[in-house]
């Protein structure tokens, strides 16, 4: 039943010096839709690919909104999502209540991760199953997150999470150079252009399946979505249907990574986002 | 006869050593309600019996794009009130992805000010907006969350001498004239700023100046209207 | 059910009563009662601060007084909190030394988390009044008037915070006795300038000059005083100094017992 011995509880090292269970945990991330983020001097972006179970299901959101300064995007378990989300949103509430002040991104990861650590060393105790990119705009300036289920954070100036976000990540090792300087509309255009390279080879991206947010300089965070989202897909209508034969190939390794031998069987109890 | 001298239930010295949690920071508020647009106003002396500890210290806060608050009495209750609204306010957009509505935070405001029933905020709070179908819309409160919605009001240090003025020209109440009131905003405005003027004259926990807040269905202005500063 | 009144029922509950405070204070007698600061023992009298030019300037004297006892002769009445901000204080000595305490807590925390984003006056500002509006909540308040200082990113910042939690911010504070005889002095010195700023020496004389007439007419003050600014080169508290007096004109005076 267990893939080896070592990886029944959170609290138990493998001889490798790797604890399974927080690997287990980082692997849900990958089986949620992906989602970007990148950022200018002046502007966050975040992005996510929504994804629906049914023809007849809704699509599940993949934008939360924490406080006027700060927004993430989700890939995994979304209720844990939603924990963290409020967890997020409490801490930016304390901070205006008691400090009068946005709370400082980096301030609100730090929590996260302290209070995401206690799960990888606790027994009986779960990793959250979710990862999170953190898009804030505060005094320093604009800030984008990775956070990931081991309580890590890492800061980047362009990210991807979820499945399929390896291509991405290429496209924006193409392009990050730019990014510093660019217009919102063009760091918008670069973002699109990353989450569409995510997308199954038989779908594509349309104002369903995509939620934008953004949130800069004398920008409060919005998230943009449905017919609102229609004038931005169009400015990357116009590009040839990008490299997506690299694309594929990308993806192609990516999803033969999975640590260990087993894939993610279809009759998944867990509703990864 | 001679009458004994009564004896008092408890020695009082007992009592004059007691913390007093309470402050009176006097100040006046009011609002009015029009067919399409409300004013909220209210000065912005903050005093302690004879003493006037602030010339600029704001009672009235804009909530949204559609209501604002006002308080007055214990200036620290009013402030931790008006920051408990907003906290509130905030977890119903992330709720419902909405801005609350004038009416339901008229509703809320009455059972956060009833939730401190046995240890109340001393302040008197008037809340004023445009409601759901765009209609001002004024809501009155005692300290322990009595509401009711009414057309005008006057609350705070002034609303003795405020309220008769409000009833006879706002109100039409009590006169021998029989002219119709045509409640337009730039009147509304000018009643606003001769009531403070006037409550300005008699009373000494209001003065230096009137934020006068127009809610409008396509915002809100404030405009600042000086008062006397004796 | 039986809905007619018990007849006895009042004789009942108030025997049960009689058992239940006779063991209720039996219990009690063990436990010493839960105490709250019902009035400032070791006090400290006015602050006064006001906005000038570079940005803040404050003065407190060096007493605290045990009633009418002149109990502490070398106190220091104001502290620093961090880089831009400073605190004065007035009331009970005691209930400062925590809120001292306190801010260094803040502090430090401040320092452990390093966002290159310190607290700026006005937060620290907040922080304290919340102390304040919180312990006056529990009934249990920390006895003092308090004035907060600062200047950070070209602004200047000066507010007010009491024992109840009450704040506002102005361009001139006096706590305590100044409160009635420099707020007058400090506000007109203010509006002859007509929106013009003190320079630092105009702030200095007008601050001494208080400092003077407080000495002469609160009781509970000392000749010993502390002043402090908070400007964009950040807090200086100077050493304690002394003003000139002129005593003389008490020779002509009559009555009080003289």
């Amino acid at each position: 039943m267990f893939r080896n011995q070592y990886d029944s509880d959170i609290t138990i090292w493998s001889p490798q010096g790797r604890i399974h269970q927080i690997e287990y945990a980082m692997e849900a991330v990958k089986q949620g839709s992906a989602a970007v983020g990148l950022r200018s001097n002046d502007y966050v972006v975040i992005l996510g690919l929504k994804r629906s179970s049914d023809e007849l299901a809704a699509y599940q959101k993949k934008l939360i909104r924490i406080d006027d300064h700060m927004g993430i995007a989700i890939a995994g378990l979304t209720s844990d999502a939603r924990v963290l989300s409020n967890f997020m949103r409490n801490e930016c509430m304390k901070s205006k209540f008691n400090f009068n002040r946005p709370l400082p991104v980096e301030d609100v990861v730090t929590s996260l991760s302290e209070k995401s650590q206690v799960n990888t060393q606790q027994y009986g105790k779960r990793p959250y199953g979710v990862g999170l990119l953190i898009a804030g705009y505060d005094k320093t300036g604009p800030h984008l997150y990775e956070y990931s289920p081991s309580g890590n954070c890492y800061d980047y100036i362009a990210m991807s999470i979820g499945s399929r976000s390896q291509s991405a990540r290429t496209y924006f090792e193409k392009f990050y150079k730019t990014f510093a300087e660019a217009s919102l509309d063009d760091l918008i255009k670069h973002g699109l252009r990353a989450l569409r390279d995510t997308v199954q080879q038989d779908k594509e991206l349309t104002i369903h399946n995509c939620s934008l947010g953004i949130v800069g300089k004398d920008k409060k965070f919005v998230i943009i979505e449905e017919e609102d989202l229609k004038p931005y897909l169009e400015m990357i209508e116009e590009d040839a249907p990008a490299a997506t034969t690299e694309a594929a190939t990308e993806n192609a390794a990516d999803e033969a990574q999975p640590m260990d031998t087993d894939t993610p069987g279809n009759g998944n109890a867990m509703d990864t986002e | 006869m001679i009458s004994e001298p009564i004896p008092t239930a408890q020695p009082a010295r007992q009592m004059a050593n007691r913390f007093d949690p309470y402050e009176d920071n006097g100040g006046t508020t009011m609002a009015l309600a029009g067919e399409d647009f409300c004013i909220v106003a209210a000065d912005t002396r903050q005093s302690d019996g004879y003493h006037i500890n602030c010339r600029y210290a704001p009672k009235a806060h804009q909530l949204s794009d559609k209501t604002v608050i006002g308080t007055s009495g214990f200036y620290a209750d009013g402030i931790c009130l008006v920051k408990r609204i907003k906290q509130r306010m905030e977890w119903y957009y992330h709720q419902h992805d909405k801005v609350m509505s004038t009416p339901a935070l008229a509703q809320l405001l009455s059972v956060m000010l009833y939730q401190k029933r046995f240890f109340p905020y001393y302040c008197f709070t008037i809340l004023g907006g445009l409601d759901e179908e765009g209609k001002g819309c004024v809501f009155d409160y005692d300290s322990v969350g009595n509401v009711e919605r009414v057309k005008y009001q006057a609350e705070g240090s002034g609303k003795e001498l405020l309220q008769p003025f409000l009833d006879s020209q706002i109100g039409l109440k009590n006169r021998a004239t029989d002219d119709v009131l045509d409640l337009t905003e730039e009147k509304a405005i000018k009643i606003v700023k001769d009531a403070f003027s006037s409550v300005t004259e008699r009373d000494i926990h209001t003065g230096d100046c009137v934020e006068i807040y127009i809610i409008r269905k396509d915002g809100i202005e404030c405009e600042k209207y000086p008062l006397k500063r004796d | 059910m039986n809905t007619y009144p018990n007849p006895f029922s009042e004789a009942i509950s108030y025997q049960r009563m009689e058992q239940y405070d006779q063991e209720h204070l039996e219990s009690l007698s063990n436990i010493s009662p839960m105490t709250r600061t019902q009035q400032p023992i070791v006090t400290g009298t006015s602050v006064l601060a006001v906005k000038y030019k570079d940005g803040i300037m404050m003065t407190t004297d060096c007493l605290a007084s045990y009633g009418s006892l002149a109990r502490f002769k070398n106190i220091e009445r104001m502290i620093k909190v961090g880089n831009s901000t400073i605190i004065g204080a007035s009331g009970d000595m005691s209930d400062f030394q925590y809120i001292t305490y306190l801010m260094d807590k803040l502090m430090t925390k401040e320092y452990n988390a390093n966002n290159g984003q310190p607290l700026a006056p006005e937060n620290i500002y907040e922080y304290l009044s919340q102390v304040m509006y919180q312990r006056r909540n529990k009934f249990d308040p920390l006895w003092n008037a308090l004035v907060v200082g600062g200047y950070q990113d070209g602004k200047s910042f000066l507010g007010y915070v009491n024992l109840r939690g009450t704040t506002y911010q102005s361009d001139t504070i006096a706590t305590g006795y100044g409160a009635y005889i420099a707020q007058p002095l400090l506000r007109n010195a203010v509006e002859k300038k007509n929106g013009e700023l003190f320079t630092e020496e105009e702030a200095k004389k007008l601050l001494d000059d208080c400092m003077r007439v407080l000495f002469y007419r609160d009781a509970r003050s000392l000749n010993k005083l502390q002043r402090a600014t908070v400007t964009a080169a950040g807090v200086t508290i100077s050493e304690p100094y002394s003003l000139e007096t002129e005593w003389g004109f008490a020779e002509h005076i009559r009555g009080y017992g003289a």
